[in-house]
């Protein structure tokens, strides 16, 4: 028995809105499984996770304040992978764009304007994208694989931080430990709800969704995203550079990864510290591809990822589950979404046995595209 | 070539062809609702060279991929000596005694012409063995190959040696050429037939897949003709006029399409001097010291054999690589060599490159979308300050859609879906809807059924008939003798001087391609080496 | 023991968890696959090779479960991306976000536990020789077992039959598969290959490097394998000195951090990224070098038509 893909003359419409939708039921499924093999209730489990979360309104913020990041960042990644840019250090520019927003609440502490928080995210947005510039150059100039550099960097730029809140930006009057002074009243992204967890970062990665999607759907600029990541020689012959694509998808999903961490460390931890993101630079990969690179899809997956952080929370706390699960359960997630995707190019059908026709293909037709491709 | 083993006379091949080899019956192939061959008969006896007519989509590749094991028939039986066979695989077909000789060749780039015919062969020797026994068979069939070159490195006729040899070290008893001189210049070809007969009088059947009847009728003692998937006759090409052949293969006089031969006197709309343009990889073949002029009103073509630095030409030309120098690229008077492929259009050009799907269209993007591609900023209110207009591009598709009679399955589909006909008639149509001043074009009809075909050409005359500059880049002789005013040859990045179409014959041509026509002699060159031998023996 | 002895032991040491795991995905490249998944494997491997020597006391049998973990995220992967042709980078990062997480949750229970470290398997006689003897004669199974795969995968590759298929496979797959080669199988042995070798590198973390298990504790080693297939420019004995030059740098920060440089601990850390980046670099800029030696097939998707 096997698989066989038959491909679609044209993408399939109906399951590019399935195909999410299969792939977080398989999770689910998948999930059940394990829960069971660890030796859980599975319907327990299932219903901490992704049930529990959900029924509290202090709750609700908390999926909210934990799904602005991944939407930020997630939307910015959207544009650099539709146009073929492979930009997987969002983690790295998330650091970075933290650390230039907390220049002014560490250095000018005592600076108490309402200019100090638009100052803080301008900050962090050219962090981001500063850093998120160096695996372009390296890229445009030289060819360097951006996967490899911008992953790198993001190493290095979690060795910045730890050196920071230990070295130089460490509290003066807080016993030694590896974290900056507190930040003033001016500083923090106020809460948007009374003393709730979500804050008016929120708001930005909502308009986020709007920008991009305004960008994608109706733009030159956006049609130029789609040509050249799907056709670089025939964005070469509508006349749109790939070099300064590189640099757009790079600086754009920088700024934005950049924004989300400074607006995290501002209306979250309000400090800064070795550790502020629960890897939510590669967990926003997994929100673009899940939400299938549309600004709105994103927008629902990133809330959908929000919800197995605080899943994990809540199965730990109610169950005691180990909260790595939730890490298991992100990677199973893009696993499937990407194998369900499949289904919108190609129809796939089961084959028992060594079927007759099984042939290799035409050699003549098929070594085109082969070559035109390289 | 001096060592090329013993000669024969040519005339005596194929007259004592013995039993039948190869016999097919009723072979039936269907893809879906399309029916690829409809009961064919055909035989072909051992020391016979056979040609196999038809035009695009006929059927000729569907049953030689049948009788090569690639495909499988749908009904139909195939006897070899006599016996009824089932070729299950290339390599069963290669067991059985049957080669093949693809038009596009399927060779490995980055590796040796001794490791490439190794994985061809069922059951290769020990490399060191291999590469003696190349160098043997190759040397005495006049085709002489290094095993140990990589394959990267060779010209188009040396790759095409490699299939030739890697056929012939398996001693088969049929050979299938698929359009085998189609990469050749006209002296390479001699050479070919050469060896090809030596192979008949060797008791070796060849079943020569052509279009180009001229050659046909000079090598093949039988023909059978396939159209829509049917066969339509078989009959000795040497006694047949190309005319004849040509009408059979087609069912109908085509129609003909002639360029009337006035010389034009239109100003000058496109102009290259001393075009030259640095390599942009390791395999291009850049433009070097190109000069040309194209006046309004004319169809200039430029001949050559693939891989002679067309696109690189075409790209320098498109703009999407610039020149060093302004006065490189003039159009309509303008210099424009610095300019991007935009600016370029805005002047007024046009550009419809070779590949469709990936260079000319997006595979993935409606149609309206892809007359975005070339019009976005050609003044054609398709962007409104920085906003797409999607209405206008829609009504746009449309009209290009009933002026060049593109079919579609549904509306406004992905260019993927369009058949290669239909959408070089959209590429074309996109282009030829702004009513251009400069149009180039790389392959208007390659791979494109003969009613497109007749269509695009009959389109590029018309537009040149109303004032603009058409330059036409071809690697086919008949479309570039049909529709061209003047000619020139690439070879090797450079182009010889466009001399008028009456005073060119195709044996001027393909010394051309041979690099004939090539001025400076850097590097010690494959073709010109070649040519002058030929030119030397003959 | 000398200074310099200790040294040259611990660039050993280093360095064989990423010539392991590199010239495994050597051979997946060269069959025109990109497993960006490396760092996934590598980790399951480790912490199920450290799951392996405990349950059992013997870390032997440890290599065995680190070598079947890093198949079994290899077979994964392969169905994902062969059988249903999704695209691979996406999906190798998809097995590294797994890998990380599948890791973390297993290993739970061994954090801070004592570990097993491999035996040094001493040549009688010839280990005994100064200098010579300790530093290349008195190393584990793993160190030998990583030059044998170079040796191995160096035949394989350029002598053998079925390695030139390989190689055909990832020069072009159309031509390989209208040469009736299954390319969808070869590749498939190739990536559980790279998943084997990545499971190995993995046990010689926890097994033999600091026989414990951390979370996350590969720190990246995987990624910079990938970067040095690049760097060998697909070549396995190129491979063992880019392996051999990271291994020294990796040892030289940690040298230079217990010495108390002055420098700044982290920075010294950031060293092997950096290095990787400035390699990297290098590399690709010899434009001409880089497009002749990567396999033509690299990434792109493969679907036989039937």
């Amino acid at each position: 028995m096997r698989l066989e893909l038959k491909k679609r003359p044209e993408h399939s419409r109906a399951m590019a809105i399935a195909s999410p939708l299969i792939a977080i039921a398989l999770t689910v499924i998948f999930g059940a499984i394990l829960f069971a093999v660890l030796g859980y209730d599975p319907a327990k489990a299932l219903y901490s996770y992704f049930i529990e979360p959900l029924t509290e309104a202090w709750s609700l913020e908390e999926l909210a304040s934990k799904a602005t990041p991944l939407v930020l960042i997630a939307v910015g990644l959207s544009v650099a992978f539709l146009s073929n840019t492979w930009n997987i250090g969002a983690e790295g520019q998330y650091t970075m764009g933290a650390i230039f927003g907390s220049i002014i609440p560490v250095y000018f502490w005592q600076w108490d304007s309402w200019m100090v928080l638009p100052a803080m995210m301008v900050m962090g947005m050219i962090g981001g994208a500063l850093y998120a510039s160096i695996p372009a150059f390296l890229k445009t100039r030289f060819g360097t694989n951006e996967i490899l550099t911008s992953l790198m960097l993001v190493y290095v730029a979690g060795f910045l931080l730890d050196w920071l809140v230990r070295g130089p930006w460490r509290d003066p009057g807080g016993y030694n430990f590896p974290e900056t002074r507190d930040f003033s009243e001016a500083a923090i992204l106020p809460p948007m709800i009374g003393n709730g967890a979500m804050h008016w970062g929120a708001v930005f990665a909502v308009v986020a969704v709007i920008v991009v999607a305004f960008l994608l759907g109706g733009t030159l600029k956006g049609f130029e995203v789609k040509v050249l990541g799907q056709a670089e020689r025939a964005g070469a012959f509508a006349g749109f550079s790939r070099k300064k694509m590189v640099y757009f998808g790079f600086l754009l999903s920088g700024a934005f990864s950049g924004l989300a961490g400074i607006a995290t460390v501002s209306g979250t931890v309000q400090q800064l510290q070795p550790s502020i993101s629960p890897g939510y630079g590669f967990t926003a990969i997994i929100v673009a591809f899940l939400g299938r690179l549309n600004p709105v899809g994103i927008l629902i997956a990133g809330l959908m990822l929000a919800l197995t952080y605080l899943g994990g929370e809540s199965a730990q706390v109610t169950m005691g589950i180990s909260d790595k699960v939730v890490r298991v359960f992100q990677g199973m997630l893009l696993f499937f979404v990407l194998a369900c995707d499949t289904l919108i190019l190609y129809r796939v059908s089961i084959v028992s046995g060594r079927g007759k026709g099984a042939r290799p293909q035409d050699p003549v037709e098929n070594l085109v595209p082969a070559e035109e491709a390289v | 070539m001096s060592d090329a083993g013993p000669t024969r006379t040519p005339s005596g091949a194929g007259d004592d062809a013995g039993a039948e080899l190869l016999v097919a019956r009723a072979i039936t192939k269907r893809f879906g609702d399309l029916l690829a061959n409809d009961h064919i008969d055909f035989a072909i006896r051992a020391g016979e060279i056979h040609a196999l007519l038809g035009e695009n989509g006929a059927g000729k590749s569907t049953l030689v991929k049948i009788l090569y094991g690639a495909l499988e028939p749908n009904e139909g039986q195939i006897l070899w000596d006599g016996r009824p066979v089932t070729i299950a695989s290339p390599a069963a077909a290669r067991a059985l005694g049957i080669g093949m000789v693809f038009q596009h060749f399927s060779l490995f780039e980055a590796l040796t012409v001794a490791e490439n015919i190794a994985l061809a062969l069922n059951d290769a020797p020990a490399m060191k063995d291999l590469s003696e026994r190349i160098e043997t068979v190759s040397r005495d069939y006049g085709l002489p190959l290094n095993p140990a070159s990589r394959v990267a490195d060779l010209s188009v006729g040396q790759r095409q040696r490699i299939e030739i040899v890697r056929c012939l070290l398996q001693q088969p008893r049929l050979i299938i050429m698929d359009e085998p001189t189609s990469v050749l210049t006209p002296q390479e070809s001699d050479g070919l037939f050469k060896t090809l007969e030596r192979l008949a009088l060797e008791g070796c059947a060849i079943l020569y897949i052509s279009h180009r009847l001229e050659e046909v009728k000079r090598l093949c003692r039988a023909a059978t003709i396939l159209r829509h998937g049917k066969v339509v006759g078989s009959c000795d090409p040497r006694k047949e006029t190309a005319g004849s052949l040509a009408s059979m293969m087609v069912g109908a006089d085509v129609k003909q399409v002639k360029a009337d031969g006035t010389p034009a006197t239109g100003p000058v709309r496109l102009a290259l001097n001393d075009l030259t343009m640095p390599a942009e990889s390791p395999f291009a073949v850049p433009p070097k010291h190109v000069g040309l002029a194209v006046r309004g009103g004319e169809v200039v073509a430029i001949a050559g054999i693939a891989g002679n630095g067309q696109s690189e030409l075409f790209d320098a030309i498109s703009g999407e690589t610039i020149a060093r120098q302004a006065d490189a690229v003039e159009i309509d008077g303008k210099p424009s060599g610095r300019m991007g492929i935009t600016q370029r259009r805005r002047a007024g050009a046009a550009f419809v490159p070779e590949e469709r799907l990936g260079h000319g269209a997006v595979p993935g993007l409606a149609l309206a979308d892809n007359i975005l591609l070339t019009r976005h900023s050609t003044g054609d209110g398709l962007v409104n300050l920085t906003m797409l207009a999607r209405g206008a591009a829609r009504a746009m598709e449309q009209r290009i859609k009933g002026a060049f009679d593109v079919r579609m399955s549904r509306d406004n589909p992905e260019a993927r879906s369009l058949s290669g006909g239909n959408l070089q008639k959209f590429v074309m149509g996109r282009e030829l809807d702004r009513s251009p001043g400069v149009l180039v074009v790389n392959q208007p009809t390659w791979g494109v059924d003969a009613g497109a075909a007749a269509l695009i050409r009959q389109s590029l005359i018309d537009l040149a008939r109303a004032g603009s500059a058409v330059l036409v880049i071809s690697q086919d002789l008949d479309e570039i003798f049909e529709i061209a005013d003047r000619i020139a040859v690439i070879s090797r990045g450079q182009l010889s001087p466009a001399e008028p179409a009456s005073d060119m014959t195709r044996e001027r041509i393909g010394l051309l391609m041979g690099g004939a026509g090539e001025t400076n002699g850097d590097g010690s060159g494959d073709a010109v080496s070649a040519a002058g031998e030929k030119i030397d023996a003959a | 023991m000398t200074m310099f002895e200790a040294i040259l032991l611990t660039v050993i040491t280093a360095s064989t968890p990423l010539l392991l795991a590199a010239i495994g995905e050597l051979v997946v490249e060269r069959s025109g696959v990109l497993n960006l998944g490396v760092e996934g494997m590598m980790v399951m491997g480790a912490v199920m090779g450290f799951a392996g020597a405990q349950w059992t006391g013997n870390p032997y049998v440890g290599i065995v479960t680190a070598v079947l973990a890093g198949m079994a995220m290899a077979l994964i992967f392969a169905f994902v991306t062969q059988t249903l042709v999704a695209n691979q980078v996406a999906s190798g990062l998809a097995l590294t976000l797994l890998g990380l997480g599948l890791s973390g949750m297993l290993g739970e229970a061994f954090v801070g536990q004592p570990g097993i470290k491999l035996p040094a398997l001493d040549i009688p006689g010839i280990s005994d020789i100064p200098f010579i003897g300790p530093v290349f004669f008195g190393q584990d199974l793993l160190v030998y077992l990583s030059f044998a795969l170079v040796i191995a995968v160096t035949w394989f590759l350029f002598v053998s039959r079925t390695g030139l298929k390989l190689r055909a496979i990832g020069d072009n797959h159309v031509s390989a598969h209208a040469l009736g080669i299954p390319v969808v199988r070869y590749r498939y042995l190739a990536i559980l290959f790279g998943g084997a070798c990545s499971g190995l590198a993995g046990a010689y973390l926890s097994l033999a490097y600091t026989p414990q298990w951390v979370e996350n504790m590969t720190a990246g080693r995987g990624w910079i394998a990938l970067a040095l297939v690049v760097f060998g420019s697909w070549r396995p004995w190129r491979v063992v000195v880019g392996a051999y030059l990271f291994g020294a740098v990796w040892i030289s920060q940690l040298h230079l951090q217990a010495l108390g440089s002055g420098i700044p601990s982290q920075f010294l850390s950031s060293l092997p990224y950096l290095a990787t980046i400035v390699v990297l670099v290098l590399i690709s800029s010899n434009r001409r070098l880089s497009l002749i030696n990567t396999p033509a097939a690299l990434g792109k998707p493969f679907v036989p038509e039937r």
